[in-house]
């Protein structure tokens, strides 16, 4: 009687241990890959230039130029939110200088049109949180700790990848970060060696309570 | 009509059996609650009853799939970003005033039912978003009413029309105006005859010079006006009193002894938010204020008004003449003929309330229903002229209405001209007659007679339906316009946007039948305020006070001299028919006459006494309900003058016996998807000959509707919630008020809080002067972006709003005492949802505010079932509409629009704490003061009962109420020491009718008097505990 062959060799036994240990290390990877993905500067958009409707720069206007950040974003000390600039005030200076330049159609074709300039969004938060430019400027927050050198963006990206974390780090260390008043339009600072010894009398000066900047409904409301 | 016959039926006598051997006083909220039904014990023991996390039968699985697959679908195409691209629309020519992020506020006046509201309106970069009272309008005084706050909603609604119809088909304006044309030169040519203008109550001066000039073009056109919920009797009354038509005001803050016969005028009426402030202001009783005005109320239906009467006592409606004959006999008004005390009023009753009267000459009023026959009418000007009244707690006014006429007559004499075929164009400006007309008039029949109609109105109604043309009207935040208030005081309406839908206004609807085709409402406003020759020469200046401010300077209108013409007061009581009960009409809490029916808001609004949401239903008394063996639910049939209506009833307590109330405004066929097919219409039920009170049989039959009531949910358990005494009492020792059980440990072990920052929160709302009225309810949803569920999710108690009214009842079932107790989250300082999150998604913040943090929660419903208030709402389904573009833009920017799955809850309006924070942080003033803060249900509270302030400021309102003795809060026993405590309600009885109990400290809530359960008890006053 002619024995039938073994379907499995001995050998067998050591792949299958293999493949469900690699078969779990895959999911593991899998896993890990996800997370590290998106938390990615590519997912969250961190450093990756924007296209807008009209190439307007950023490096020009605030760098070269040297305009204040407050001459556009007219509302950042009065409220929530900093104000994109209407068609007008760009069309202030720009009858002037650069008419003909084929940059600077878009705005005429919008004050001609009235039909506004639709600029995307560079700095999303999700629509839970709720942040308030007006209250961080008046309190010694420069516009350069979230958005970065903006005055040397040709064209204007995402700084930070805007995690709650980040944000909890300076509510929870604002002497890390804090400037003078005066300060918190320049493009230029740079935090003193003293920053924490500078940070702590500034905390003292402007009233911060750091204890209260981490109650959940200062941001979520 | 549905057979649901396995439900348990509420046996009333047992119910009355138990009532009578309880010990102490007992609140309780429903019939079902004293019967301890298994329904009622489902949802005491659940929050929400078993099967409420289901998913709804009417979203199939199928449909469930299908959606996912093409959400899915879209989400793969986005998937290169990790939130959509967003897009931000600068202006192209900034708006001088607008800062985007900060919203404006413009003052305007609502005259949702013909008198003027003045209102401030926020306004979010060009959208108007919320709606609250001004301060400066003697209507308001910062104050408003559900109505007026609901508005905002009609505006946005998005099934207004947007469409000119022609015979139903689409048509334009242009069309309209090519169409009217020709008709109009004839009809000039023949001087008008054939021109009919129907409209509703006009309190508008612009309108009315419109129409004056209307008519001088068309000198033989007609002018009717007809409101289904009318003041022919109040009219017919003075005329019957003094001669000639004159508007009565009320001063309740000069009044300290108060009669309201069948009148409900802190809801009912023109001015009733301004009298609810007033009426308010005699009953703030505290440690150093220890009086408070008496208020009598005699009615047939229970109501807001008789809930916070000091002595109320029910009779039918028909009676009320009788009464009022006795009372003013008795005070010496002259040519009133002997008459007997109708029964059921106790003759000691009476002769307390006399003798009440009598002492207060000059601070005394009484106030009588509109609905009464005008005989009562004339019969209170005289009581109240005897009694010195005029010139202190009431005065007489000019009318305020621009044309006062009888409306019934009016739309009789427009039904028999439009029958006769001699109506050429029938012009209506707003109403709905085809729905609300008296049935027997036949409204619709008629209106088919006229050559062409033409109906303005914000929705395609039933009128509109069967009307020639229909023209969309512009809402009143859309257009200019004008109106007065209940004192006269003229306000301009200010409109905040552009007509969503193209809508036209009633003046330039007007202009274009007088030719003026390319008028806007604003220059036909300003011009007729021109040509007034206010504010001299310089006129802008003038108008740009009267838009700041709200009101026109000056246009308040003065007292007014009358002098008693009747000599004789005949005597026009009927008895009621042997096997008849009697059958009241009364205007809906929350629709009114069927105009607000397709607001969702109002709709979903637990009307203050029953809680009935989304329906009407026949409100009958429980001795009633025994007699004739009715539950909740049951199908009637009402017959009267041969017309018949199935209707659902629901059992009142408090309700008159013998005798049937059915609200008004249900019933639509063509109201929207929110509105049509809710409730029965009792208008066809309704006939000229009485538009208010007749008589009719009421037959059972075997069908069952499910009526939804709020009443049995969240319920507290018949702990000490509620907590009241008599002024008495309180007297005896103000600084420990003997109602109260003895002080409640507070150990815990857990370390406690310093809550030593400079802000720290906490609200107090004083019950007695909380009258029920769901300002607050409505006010929270508006700003709060609290979706509306519809009626199957509040059948299973998923009603979203974070603020509810809990109406409580205690003594006797025929006629209790009716407590009002406004409940959110009351922001324990150790709050058990805290405790049992596992997501740390409720948390506290160092202010004192229990934080939700929608983000974090994972819908797990831990804290809700350990929330001893039953505060919080779980969004079961997605309630918030995605869809709809218009509610969008209704919606508070600053307030998170939760979706499905997220656990939320009262905030304290944090929101509005965070910009006055942000603000007294820039300005360094962190310490925020009364005033920085105030929290929407509290502004809209026309009796300021609720108070909010910050507890770390020393100076501040809700501190001193705190301190005060009357101060509690609910459930303190468990330690989750609240922010939001109450003052109990102190009511302030005659003596004469409920004398004074032994006040024995020790017995606690037990010692408050109380009629029904007093007559139980032994002598010696020994009741166990509770």
């Amino acid at each position: 009687m002619a024995t039938r062959p073994q379907i499995f060799r001995p050998g067998t036994n050591t792949l299958a241990r293999v493949s469900i240990f690699v078969g779990a290390l895959i999911v593991v990877e899998i896993l890990l890959i996800l997370i590290v993905f998106f938390r990615s500067n590519y997912w969250r958009q961190v450093h990756i230039a924007i296209d807008q409707p009209v190439n307007f720069s950023h490096q020009i206007h605030a760098g070269v130029v040297g305009m204040d950040c407050r001459y556009c974003h007219t509302s950042v000390a009065q409220s929530s939110f900093a104000s994109i600039p209407p068609t007008e005030t760009c069309v202030t200076c720009h009858t002037q200088v650069k008419q003909n330049s084929p940059l600077v159609q878009p705005i005429w074709k919008s004050l001609e049109t009235g039909k506004p300039i639709e600029w995307v969004k560079v700095h999303d938060l999700p629509a839970f949180v709720y942040f308030n430019h007006s209250i961080h400027v008046n309190k010694g927050f420069g516009c350069t700790e979230c958005h970065g050198r903006v005055n040397e963006m040709p064209v204007v990206w995402q700084e930070q990848a805007l995690f709650m974390g980040w944000c909890l780090n300076c509510h929870r260390n604002p002497e890390k970060y804090i400037r003078p008043v005066e300060e918190v339009y320049n493009m230029e600072w740079v935090r003193p060696p003293n920053q924490i010894a500078l940070g702590q009398k500034l905390l003292q000066e402007y009233n911060i309570d750091v204890n209260r900047l981490s109650n959940c409904y200062i941001c979520h409301r | 009509m549905t057979m649901q016959s396995q439900e348990e039926r509420v046996d009333l006598s047992e119910i009355r059996t138990r009532l009578a051997g309880a010990t102490g006083q007992q609140y309780w909220r429903s019939l079902e609650e004293v019967a301890e039904t298994k329904e009622f014990q489902e949802f005491l023991h659940r929050e929400f009853p078993s099967g409420a996390s289901e998913w709804d039968n009417s979203f199939s699985r199928r449909t469930f799939l299908k959606v996912m697959g093409a959400s899915l679908a879209l989400a793969g195409l986005t998937a290169c970003r990790y939130q959509p691209v967003e897009r931000i629309a600068p202006y192209v020519n900034a708006p001088e005033q607008i800062v985007p992020g900060l919203p404006l506020f413009y003052t305007s006046v609502a005259t949702s039912r013909g008198y003027a509201q003045g209102v401030v309106v926020e306004s979010h970069t060009g959208r108007p978003t919320f709606i609250s009272g001004n301060p400066e309008h003697p209507a308001s005084l910062g104050a408003v009413d559900v109505f007026t706050q609901a508005e905002i909603l009609t505006m946005y609604d998005p099934e207004r029309s947007r469409q000119v119809l022609n015979n139903g088909d689409k048509s334009n304006w242009d069309a309209f105006v090519a169409d009217i044309t020709p008709q109009l030169a004839e009809l000039r040519r023949a001087r008008g005859a054939g021109l009919h203008i129907l409209t509703q109550t006009v309190t508008s001066p612009t309108l009315a010079s419109q129409f004056r000039a209307l008519q001088s073009a068309y000198p033989e056109a007609q002018w009717h006006q007809y409101e289904p919920v009318g003041r022919d009797n109040v009219r017919a009354g003075a005329q019957l009193a003094f001669g000639e038509y004159v508007d009565t005001l009320y001063h309740f803050d000069q009044a300290q002894v108060i009669l309201a016969l069948d009148s409900d005028f802190l809801f009912a009426v023109p001015g009733n938010v301004r009298y609810a402030r007033d009426f308010s202001t005699g009953r703030r009783v505290r440690r150093d204020n220890l009086e408070s005005n008496r208020l009598y109320v005699v009615e047939s239906t229970p109501s807001i008004t008789g809930a916070i009467a000091d002595h109320r006592q029910p009779l039918r409606a028909s009676e009320i003449e009788r009464l009022t004959r006795v009372v003013a006999r008795r005070l010496g008004v002259s040519g009133v003929s002997d008459t007997e005390l109708p029964p059921g009023m106790p003759a000691e009753w009476l002769e307390a309330l006399v003798e009440d009267l009598q002492q207060h000459r000059g601070t005394s009023v009484v106030v009588v229903g509109d609905n009464q026959p005008p005989i009562v009418h004339a019969l209170v000007h005289a009581i109240n002229q005897q009694l010195d009244n005029v010139g202190t707690t009431l005065s007489y006014i000019d009318p305020v209405e621009a044309h006062p006429v009888n409306q019934l007559e009016s739309l009789q004499a427009l039904t028999t001209a439009l029958q006769s075929g001699q109506v050429g164009m029938l012009v209506m400006f707003g109403g709905n007659p085809v729905y609300d007309a008296p049935s027997d008039l036949n409204f619709a029949d008629a209106l088919a007679r006229v050559g062409t109609s033409v109906h303005l109105s914000l929705f395609v109604d039933e009128t509109s339906a069967r009307s020639t043309w229909h023209i969309p009207a512009a809402h009143f935040l859309e257009a200019w316009g004008d109106a007065r208030a209940f004192d006269g005081t003229a306000s301009v309406i200010q409109p905040l946007i552009e007509p969503l839908y193209g809508g036209k206004s009633a003046h330039e609807l007007v202009a274009t039948l007088m030719g003026q085709i390319e008028v806007s409402g604003y220059d036909i406003v300003r011009n007729f305020w021109r040509s007034r020759g206010l504010g001299g020469r310089d006129f802008d200046t003038f108008w740009h006070t009267a838009l700041s401010k709200g009101v026109i300077e000056g246009t308040t209108a003065a007292p007014k001299q009358v002098t008693l013409q009747i000599a004789e007061f005949p005597d026009t009581v009927t008895a009621l028919p042997a096997d008849e009960l009697e059958i009241l009409f009364q205007p809906d809490p929350s629709v009114w006459d069927g105009r607000f029916a397709n607001n969702g808001w109002l709709q979903e609004l637990p009307k203050p006494l029953t809680k009935l949401t989304w329906d009407n239903a026949a409100l009958i008394g429980v001795a009633t309900a025994e007699r004739l063996r009715l539950q909740n639910g049951d199908v009637v049939e009402l017959r009267t003058q041969g017309r018949t209506l199935r209707v659902p009833v629901w059992i009142a307590p408090g309700h008159v016996d013998e005798a049937v109330t059915v609200y008004l405004g249900y019933g639509r066929e063509r109201a929207g998807a929110v509105g049509t097919g809710q409730g029965v219409n009792v208008y066809r039920l309704r006939t000229s000959d009485n538009l208010w009170i007749t008589s009719g049989q009421l037959r059972r039959t075997a069908s069952r509707y499910q009526l939804v009531s709020t009443q049995d949910h969240s319920s507290m358990e018949g702990r000490e919630i509620v907590v009241s005494g008599t002024l008495a009492q309180f007297r005896s020792n103000p600084e420990h008020p003997p109602f109260f059980h003895g002080e409640h440990e507070h150990l815990s072990l857990y370390p406690d809080y310093p809550y030593d920052g400079p802000r720290s929160w906490g609200m107090v709302i004083d019950l007695s002067t909380c009258i029920g009225c769901n300002a607050c309810v409505l006010a929270c949803q508006a700003e709060n972006n609290i979706p509306v569920v519809g009626k199957g999710q509040v059948a299973n108690a998923r009603e979203m709003h974070w603020l509810r009214i809990d109406r409580y009842y205690s003594g006797e079932l025929d006629n209790p005492r009716i407590y009002f107790q406004p409940m959110a989250c009351v922001h324990c300082e150790k709050a058990p949802c805290e405790l049992v999150c596992p997501v740390a998604a409720t948390i506290h913040d160092d202010e004192g505010v229990n934080n939700m943090v929608y983000n974090r929660c994972v819908g797990t419903r831990y804290c809700s079932n350990n929330c001893p208030y039953k505060v919080r709402r779980f969004n079961f389904l997605q309630y918030t509409d995605l869809e709809s573009e218009t509610l969008k833009l209704q919606r508070n920017p600053n307030v998170t629009v939760r979706n499905r799955g997220v656990m939320e809850k009262c905030t304290y309006c944090i929101q509005r704490i965070s910009a006055a924070r942000i603000e007294g942080e820039k300005a360094n003033q962190p310490v925020l003061k009364d005033g920085d803060v105030i929290t929407a249900c509290q502004a809209a509270c026309p009796t300021q009962a609720i108070i909010f302030g910050n507890l770390n400021n020393a100076d501040s309102e809700v501190n001193r109420l705190k301190a005060e003795p009357l101060n509690y809060g609910v459930l303190e026993e468990l330690n989750t020491r609240p922010r939001t405590t109450y003052l109990a309600r102190v009511t302030n009885p005659n003596p004469s009718i409920e004398p004074e109990m032994p006040a024995d400290g020790h017995h606690g809530t037990e010692t408050i008097p109380n009629p029904a359960i007093e007559h139980e008890m032994p002598a010696d006053g020994h009741h166990g505990t509770e």
